[in-house]
């Protein structure tokens, strides 16, 4: 059990929960009962159930035959993409309004980037009739309007968060604000697997459904319970968390994050954290960030403003560490290459986070023999206007 | 701890009033902070917490944030802070606090940050985001060997027996948030949480406590200095420096708001 997070909330030297007092008694109470509550009989019940019967799964596991064909080799597609509200998200904000119900909380927050985790989160508080506010960068309400307007329909209230750079960072520091000032009666549904402990892990927890299906469902293809690697996208790290965990042990399982390279690894316009930052804390927990040599936390850019933040999971910044993953990174260009490619050979438009898996496929030796899973975290529609600026259709 | 640290002094000499400022260093100037902490302790602060800017302080309301900004983009880092420091001790008597974020100090080099702390004459620090535990494993001996104090924050949500755990692991002084927010937020004394106050004064604790959070005017500071040693003023006094007057008038006019002269 090398890579399970310790007693103490750390992932070999990254995790921890650097918490304000403030924030205390709440980060105990999920710290003393998070593994109690989510390994009772009445949650899993619940959280099965919701799985199977409200966010459709076990999503699919689909092999791309025309993709296959072209790079000389299998590839898997985990379709996340066809979850209700259009990512993995859901999995995440299923299990953590289980939780906030059965710790007696009333009153939801969560930060959002792009919108698709304040979306998952509106749409569970909508499910549970529970008060919703979502905390969004004042610069992505206005480029993710519709999301916005979906959040609202929903019955959320969103906030702009004006300070900083105005985006997923800041929007992050206004809910754990939020939380400060509201420390009785709210839970915060952090999004990734990011933030003080016990987020990372129980994050980590609620999306493992992910690799839990991959295993059965390769057991139906190829009769082995195992592929040759795993590919997913890495802002926080929440999807790949997912893909990943039940093959942590398997060390004959490959596995590979792709981060957002934005413009180039050499520019200062990129979000690729492992490549390119150091050891600090940011959002309360010790892992790698991008960063000045004052400890300033520098600000991120990404096509995709899902994987536009400055930090990693502590997780991954582990995974990295002890090498039992490989993190690669791919550009807005590469990435909207791959997007193209996957909707032109399987008729799928995956959203721009995902496509950065996809853009691994030319950045890696493939075998005829392998078995390649790559998760495709969610679809393309929140992306339309991106991709339509870009390809000219 | 050895006595000659200048927040036990100040403690032994006042067990009450004690006036405590806030501030951001290189706000709303880059140059501003030396004489901003002579002007401070001239018109009477007993006390001061030097604000070292962080890009991402999550336990801060807008005030305190903005002036973060401001400084960074100015120029202010921890290491042009110790250069200005420098020579601080010549004319500045009253203890002097360093009030930040734990990741600045990470990267400057725990280590060389307590040693420069203690050249320059620093007595304590202030750090929210270094919670008891992490303090108590990998800080501790860092500070206690460079004389500095830690000083930790209790909150209404704090349970007595926290209280008491807080109260064993600190020296100098205990700072007494006053309601549940961050920095800046707009207290009047009726909101302010007597029921805590009390239940903390009872606790026979061994560190004297200063309020802070929400303390803006005459009315809050008096209303806080009964119920602990003294008060802690920030977002209030950052917000008075964002005036078009001399540095020297806008703080001798905001202490006058607050405290009667010295």
């Amino acid at each position: 059990m090398k890579y399970q997070v310790d007693k103490k909330g750390y992932y070999g030297e990254f995790g921890g929960a650097f918490i304000p007092e403030m924030m205390h008694p709440n980060i105990e109470e999920l710290q003393q009962k998070y593994m109690e509550v989510i390994n009772s009989y009445n949650f899993r019940q619940d959280f099965i159930q919701l799985l199977k019967h409200y966010v459709g799964r076990p999503s699919p596991l689909y092999l791309a035959k025309r993709l296959s064909e072209k790079y000389g080799s299998d590839i898997y597609l985990k379709r996340e993409d066809l979850n209700h509200t259009g990512s993995h998200k859901v999995n995440n904000t299923i299990g953590q309004i289980l939780l906030a119900k059965a710790l007696g909380k009333k009153r939801i927050i969560a930060e959002t980037g792009a919108g698709q985790h304040g979306v998952a989160t509106a749409t569970v508080c909508a499910l549970m009739g529970m008060k919703c506010v979502v905390y969004m960068g004042a610069l992505d309400v206005e480029r993710q309007a519709p999301n916005v307007k979906k959040m609202r329909m929903l019955g959320a209230e969103v906030i702009p968060a004006v300070s900083g750079n105005q985006t997923l960072k800041d929007a992050t520091n206004e809910a754990m604000r939020d939380w400060i000032r509201n420390p009785v009666d709210t839970h915060y549904i952090i999004g990734s697997v990011v933030g003080p402990h016990p987020y990372p892990d129980m994050v980590t927890q609620f999306q493992a459904v992910i690799s839990e299906e991959i295993k059965m469902q390769l057991d139906e293809h190829i009769g082995r319970e195992y592929p040759t690697r795993v590919i997913a996208c890495v802002g926080g790290g929440s999807n790949a968390a997912g893909a990943f965990y039940h093959f942590l042990e398997n060390e004959e399982v490959e596995l590979i994050g792709v981060e957002a390279a934005g413009k180039g690894v050499d520019t200062s316009e990129t979000a690729a954290t492992l490549t390119l930052g150091n050891v600090g804390v940011l959002h309360s927990s010790r892992s790698m960030l991008m960063q000045t040599d004052d400890g300033q936390i520098v600000e991120p850019y990404s096509i995709s403003a899902g994987l536009d933040y400055p930090g990693i999971g502590p997780l991954h910044a582990h995974l990295c560490k002890t090498h039992r993953a490989k993190y690669l990174w791919a550009t807005d260009q590469e990435v909207l290459d791959a997007a193209l490619e996957l909707t032109q050979l399987e008729g799928i438009i995956p959203a721009l986070e995902s496509a950065h898996a996809l853009a691994a496929l030319k950045k890696i030796e493939l075998k005829p023999t392998d078995v390649t899973v790559i998760n495709l975290s969610g679809r393309g529609d929140k992306d339309m206007e991106t991709y339509l600026s870009h390809f000219g259709y | 701890m050895s006595t000659q640290n200048r927040i036990n002094q100040l403690f032994e000499k006042k067990q009450n009033n004690i006036f405590s400022v806030y501030f951001t260093a290189g706000y709303p100037d880059l140059n501003d902070t030396v004489p901003t902490i002579q002007l401070l302790e001239q018109n009477g602060a007993d006390l001061i917490e030097i604000g070292m800017p962080f890009s991402d302080p999550v336990a801060d309301g807008p005030v305190i944030q903005q002036s973060s900004t401001v400084a960074l983009k100015n120029g202010m880092s921890i290491k042009k802070l110790f250069e200005q420091l420098e020579n601080i001790r010549e004319s500045v008597n009253i203890p002097l606090i360093l009030m930040g974020y734990v990741n600045p100090v990470m990267q400057y080099g725990v280590e060389a940050f307590c040693q420069k702390c203690q050249e320059v004459g620093i007595d304590g620090l202030i750090i929210p985001d270094l919670p008891l535990n992490v303090y108590q494993e990998e800080y501790q001996t860092l500070f206690e060997k460079y004389g500095l104090h830690n000083i930790l924050l209790i909150t209404p949500q704090t349970s007595d027996e926290r209280i008491q755990e807080i109260d064993n692991a600190s020296s100098g002084f205990i700072y007494m948030v006053s309601s549940s927010s961050t920095t800046g937020i707009k207290n009047k004394a009726s909101d302010f949480h007597v029921d805590y106050f009390e239940r903390v004064n009872q606790l026979s604790l061994k560190n004297p406590r200063l309020i802070g959070f929400g303390i803006s005017n005459r009315e809050t500071f008096d209303n806080a200095c009964k119920y602990a040693a003294g008060a802690i003023i920030g977002s209030a006094f950052v917000k008075a420096l964002d005036q078009k007057l001399t540095l020297e008038e806008r703080i001798s006019g905001f202490v006058k708001t607050v405290v009667s002269p010295a």
